[in-house]
């Protein structure tokens, strides 16, 4: 087993690592050390490894490329067992004990990886291979082709388990959001924190300092690590501003509204107990400044992908801060300055510089070091790793440098992203030869720094400062920022070797130069299509070190300036974000709150099985012991109230007070029949119809006062038909004097039902209220007191078709009250019943529920044409005479009965003929529900039929070609139970 | 007196109380509950009944009038809650409306919501799990309407010992409890 230190063979000395700590690491089934303040790459490249993964199309090595959030090579599968995430960044992954990586897309190994005979065959698989090879036969795409490509293709594997952790989601507001805490960042944080704003300072990175970290600067003639320290410590004393490291700003949306996700606990083995991984957070900003820094560009040249090959400025920050190298000699590749930073900054360190490879004929040159001006690396050898780089020189003259690491440095490019977010445009900057933040910015957006093009370090702390003055409108001068160099930059576009062919643009979607240049021959020449056809940018990396070389080798190719080709558009997400962290706490059983009654705990005690009606949780039926199917339990219920009495909580139904001196005239708006003349301790049954005259909820509507109704709704519609009554209210009829609020969980309501029910009733409602038939008589309703004074309320009104009541006390006493009904009833051998014996008994007696106000039938279907008044005006009425709605042969409710009492009804059958066709064109009419009727001793259906109160005792054929159902039924009337009424009124 | 006992929203005997570190969550099952709607052509005289009532003006948006015994908040143009101690004014709707008489439309809302108070060190960090509203700058006398869980829920900043109270709907007590206390397990507090 190795031990730590002494196989960190590329282990530098300085560095922003704790070396008092080891941590042990495990890449591939090997085992590595490293320290806190590592990243996964940054300890491999210490440990020596530079081959990190293969690639997603040719599966070639690959190592890593970057020492940020923009790498497109070193993708990994982080941790393992359920925990285990694909497509990780080794560049963002912070090190911990136990870490636990495995490189993807290659089979066996990563050395030795079977697929790399793509690489072989690499002619064949140019831009637009699946589209011109998948074609035929078209069948095969889906069951064929797909699943081998995608298998093939370099993505990471799911584990296939639930996710084990915790995400949440929260909220944030602040003055200014500063995204990013380099230079500018922690300058313009310090200026608005000192200020005494709100302030959010935001940065991916687990550590504040941006570059700062990655170089050697010097501020005030110390290292910028101390400015930076300092500068967080007042930050953090500053009870205005919040630092939030770890944290990407990952979109900009409406508003001033911007993504971000804390990787809480992703620098841990696992969450600490209750802990989350992650928190989604959406931050509310008056303002933004965007101090995203700016990103290195690379230059294409052949071969230019192999393990070792690198973004100078990466190899810098490795060295700097991470105390890495990926080798012990480097070359440099270079069209500036800053490709010389990370040759000087290296020999430095005692790394053997193999040479500065620089494209300009005027480059500096140094003592230290050989310089090559005004050549080219056009190649580079090496199986795994690099060996050496073949370089044209200034006379044409071929040579060879021996190394293990090339730093590539093409110049920098502004992180602009998240201006883009909402379709803004950057604009080009001859003078840099990239594109800056311009055009319509997310409002309330402004950007500094690096970001928008200032590149010095100076400009950078200066241009925070000023940017949050100037956005927060502060008075006071800018604080005093340390001296730093303020060195003028320029860059020259130099984004690939001429005459190159195999020379990667876009490393993680495998896009060449060549693929470029087949799309434009074929014909893509749009940056759109090309983006598409070659899939360059559409990794996940959205191609931020490769979509610049793409466009422009393109506007060569054509011609034109870059920004005369445009720029696609970047988008939400800047990083790849967890589903995990999309969803939040929002999964599972916690997917959705619930409703729980107020006989909830009574009848979890009394064995209930529950059902989800929307968030409610109602009681299904109630199983005795020895009953062992649901039938057994539901037709004892339905059974034992239409014989003595039953109690079902309908606390569920919604029940909105609806009180002013216009309240009447309020429901006889929404509802269709009259209720103007309703008199008080009255209630009565309501329709009520869309504005297109379909029946939208039904329900009943009692009178407590002359100024005060109680209204009804369905379980499922409560909260629709409060907001349609609301919306009459505020819009329809501004002038009324009607008040509306929801009383649907404040009370306890509880049906009571079978011709025991008024003899169990008296013995709950005080005597002084006489409920008898002539006193409290069907339809009758009022505020009363039970059990010895408490107020409830009482309505006479029925579901199931027999001898029935409605009552209701405040909530917190629901739950006694059954229990009080349910001691009181034992004489009666009261019986509970859930929605299944609620469902027949309402079935048996034709009232009509959700099955038949489906959203297509009107008053006239239901057979309560002539409830729709045509002595007001209420909402439907005028729609619901249409022409097409009244039809001699318009549908009618109907029972049916099967003509075998042994056969089955089911709902969604339709009805035909009993001999002829089965087909739409003689289609006549549907069952909408089916139950089977204990009170009868067959099933039962109610459903819709053209004419159908016209054709009382014909025979149909009931079909059912999904379920293969086909039985011939009985038209009858809906009131299997009952018809007359006599019961209610009993 | 009447012979039927009362149970939480939690469904509990007595109110569930839960301590994370110093933030206490207490169910409150001891507050009754009335909406005061003014009526048409008596909004100034509503708003005068709720002065004499609160001493001070009907609350504005956003705002609560926090006092004993009775304390009120806006819930919405031209409403409010009123909200009493519950062992003193069970009966709370129908003195209520005594008071108001035709000036305003009552309703009994005590049963209709469950309430909470938080209470404690790090309020604020909790609240950012849970909703939208700006916790940082609510002070003492502030109420709004956020969501919670997807409940509909009223928020109101109390006195600083008192930390905050929450109202959300009763059925949904369990959820609401379930969310407030997930999120005080996982706050940095």
């Amino acid at each position: 087993m190795n031990t730590g230190k002494m196989n960190q063979i590329n282990r530098l000395e300085g560095g922003q690592i704790d070396r008092r700590t080891r941590l042990k690491f495990t890449f591939d089934n090997r085992q590595y050390y490293g320290h806190p303040g590592d990243t996964l790459a940054s300890a491999l490249l210490a440990n020596g490894v530079r081959l990190m993964g293969r690639s997603f199309k040719y599966h070639r090595p690959r190592g890593v490329l970057t020492a940020g959030s923009e790498e497109p090579n070193a993708i990994v599968e982080l941790r393992c067992g359920a925990r285990q995430e694909p497509n990780t960044r080794a560049t963002t992954a912070e090190l911990y004990d136990g870490l636990y990586a495995k490189s993807q897309n290659r089979w066996p190994s990563l050395a030795f990886d079977a697929m790399a005979i793509n690489d072989r065959l690499s002619n064949f698989l140019t831009a637009g291979f699946y589209y011109k090879t998948f074609m035929w036969p078209a069948a095969f795409w889906e069951k064929v082709y797909e699943p081998i490509i995608r298998k093939a293709a370099g993505l990471g594997s799911l584990s296939m388990e639930e996710d084990p952790d915790d995400y949440d989601k929260g909220f944030k507001h602040c003055d200014l959001l500063i995204i990013g805490a380099g230079p500018t960042g922690l300058s313009a944080a310090l200026t608005a924190g000192r200020s005494g704003a709100e302030v959010i300072l935001a940065d991916e990175d687990f550590a504040f300092g941006g570059r700062l970290n990655a170089e050697t600067y010097l501020l005030d003639e110390a290292p910028a690590l101390d400015w930076v320290t300092q500068t967080i410590a007042e930050l953090s004393s500053l009870p205005n501003v919040r630092l939030m490291p770890r944290t990407t700003v990952m979109g900009a949306f409406d508003h001033g509204i911007y993504g971000a996700v804390e990787r809480v606990s992703d620098h841990m083995f696992s969450p600490d107990p209750g802990k989350p991984r992650q928190i989604l957070w959406r931050i509310y900003a008056k303002h933004t400044l965007l101090c995203a820094g700016a990103t290195e560009r690379p230059i294409a040249f052949d071969n230019n992908d192999r393990p070792g090959i690198m973004m100078a400025g990466a190899i810098r920050s490795y060295a700097n801060r991470y105390a890495a190298t990926p080798a012990q000699r480097i070359a440099v590749f270079t069209n500036s300055d800053d490709g010389h930073r990370t040759a000087a900054d290296l020999h430095a360190k005692g790394i053997k510089i193999a040479a500065v490879v620089d494209t300009r004929s005027d480059a500096p040159i140094s003592t230290d070091y050989e310089v090559l001006r005004g050549a080219q690396v056009i190649d580079s050898k090496g199986r795994l790793g690099l060996t050496y780089v073949d370089v044209r020189q200034a006379d044409g003259s071929m040579r060879t440098l021996e190394c293990g690491a090339l730093g590539v440095s093409g110049g920098w490019n502004p992180n602009v992203h998240l201006t883009c977010h909402q379709r803004g445009r950057p604009v080009w900057n001859a003078e840099l030869a990239a594109f800056v933040p311009g055009g319509a910015l997310p409002p309330g957006m402004s950007v500094a720094g690096a970001a928008r093009g200032i590149f010095s370090t100076h400009g950078a702390l200066t241009s925070g400062a000023q940017s949050a003055i100037d956005l927060l409108a502060l008075k006071s001068a800018p604080p005093s920022l340390p001296q730093a160099e303020d060195t003028p930059v320029t860059q020259k576009a130099f984004w690939y070797v001429q005459g190159c062919s195999r020379a990667w643009l876009d490393q993680q979607n495998d896009v060449t130069v060549k693929d470029v240049k087949l799309a434009h021959q074929e014909g893509f020449r749009s940056v759109e299509h090309l983006k598409r056809y070659t899939t360059l940018g559409m990794a996940t990396d959205q191609g931020k070190t490769s979509n610049m070389g793409g466009l422009a080798i393109m506007a060569e190719l054509a011609g034109k300036s870059i920004p005369e080709v445009g720029t696609t558009i970047f988008r939400p997400p800047y990083t790849p974000v967890s589903i995990g962290a999309m969803a939040g706490r929002i999964r599972g059983k916690d997917f959705h709150p619930t409703r729980l009654t107020p006989s909830h705990f009574w009848a979890k005690e009394r064995g209930a099985v529950f059902v989800e009606v929307g968030n409610w949780l109602r009681a299904q039926w109630f199983p005795l012991p020895g009953e062992t199917h649901w039938r057994q339990s539901v037709d004892r219920e339905v059974l034992a109230t239409r014989t003595s009495v039953g109690v079902c909580d309908c606390t569920t139904l919604g029940k909105i007070d609806v009180q002013g001196t216009d309240s009447a005239d309020f429901l006889n708006k929404i509802y269709c029949n009259g209720f103007a003349k309703l008199a008080v301790g009255k209630t009565r049954y309501g329709l009520m119809l869309r504005e297109d005259g379909i029946a939208m909820d039904d329900g009943t509507a009692g009178r407590l006062a002359e100024d005060h109704f109680v209204v009804t709704t369905t379980t499922a519609n409560a909260g629709k038909v409060y907001q349609h009554m609301e919306f009459v209210r505020q819009c329809l009829c501004p002038d009324m004097d009607v008040q509306l609020i929801s009383t649907t969980e404040a009370w306890a309501q509880y049906a009571v039902a079978g011709p025991n029910s008024r003899q169990l009733l008296q013995k709950i409602v005080d005597a002084e209220f006489d409920i008898s038939n002539e006193a409290f008589p069907f339809m009758a309703c009022a505020n009363i007191t039970v059990c010895g004074g408490l107020r409830a309320r009482l309505f006479r009104i029925s579901f199931s078709g027999e001898l029935a009541f409605e009552i209701a006390v405040p909530s917190r006493y629901g739950d006694a009250l059954m229990r009080r009904l349910m001691s009181e009833g034992e004489e009666f051998n009261v019986t509970p019943y859930g929605t299944e014996a609620l469902g027949v008994m309402r079935i048996e007696k034709g009232h009509a529920a959700g099955n038949e106000l489906n959203g297509t039938t009107t008053a006239l279907n239901l057979g309560m044409g002539r409830m729709v008044s045509k002595a007001k005006d209420s909402i439907g009425s005028v729609l619901s005479e249409r022409e097409g709605l009244n039809m001699a042969d318009a549908l009618t409710q109907v029972g049916l009965r099967p003509l075998d009492t042994s056969d089955k009804v089911t709902a969604g059958g339709h009805l035909m003929a009993v001999a002829g066709p089965v087909d739409a064109a003689h289609d006549q009419g549907y069952v909408t529900s089916a139950a089977y009727s204990p009170t009868l001793g067959s099933m039962i259906g109610l459903g819709f039929l053209k004419d159908g109160s016209n054709r009382m005792g014909e025979t149909l054929r009931l079909v059912s070609p999904l379920t293969k159902l086909t039985v011939n039924v009985e038209v009858v009337s809906a009131h299997f139970v009952d018809p007359e009424g006599i019961r209610v009124r009993a | 007196m009447h012979s039927l006992l009362p149970i939480t929203a939690l469904g509990g005997t007595a109110p569930r109380i839960d301590t994370v570190a110093n933030l206490t969550l207490s169910e409150n099952p001891s507050l009754a509950l009335a909406s005061v709607t003014a009526r048409a052509d008596h909004r100034s005289a509503c708003r005068a009944q709720l002065k004499t009532l609160l001493g001070s003006d009907a609350p504005a948006p956003g705002k609560a009038c926090l006092r004993d015994p009775e304390l009120a908040f806006w819930t919405g143009p031209d409403q409010w809650m009123i909200v009493a101690p519950f062992e003193s004014h069970e009966d709370l709707a129908a003195r209520v409306k005594a008071r108001f008489g035709e000036t305003a439309s009552i309703t009994e809302q005590t049963d209709a919501w469950a309430c909470f108070d938080l209470r404690g060190d790090g309020i604020d960090a909790v609240m950012e799990l849970l909703c939208a509203i700006n916790i940082r700058t609510m002070q003492t006398g502030d109420a709004t309407r956020t969501s919670i869980h997807h409940l509909g829920c009223f928020v109101i900043r109390m006195a600083p010992a008192n930390g905050l109270r929450i109202l959300g709907p009763r059925a949904s007590a369990g959820s609401l409890h379930h969310a407030m206390l997930t999120a005080m397990t996982s706050a940095p507090l």
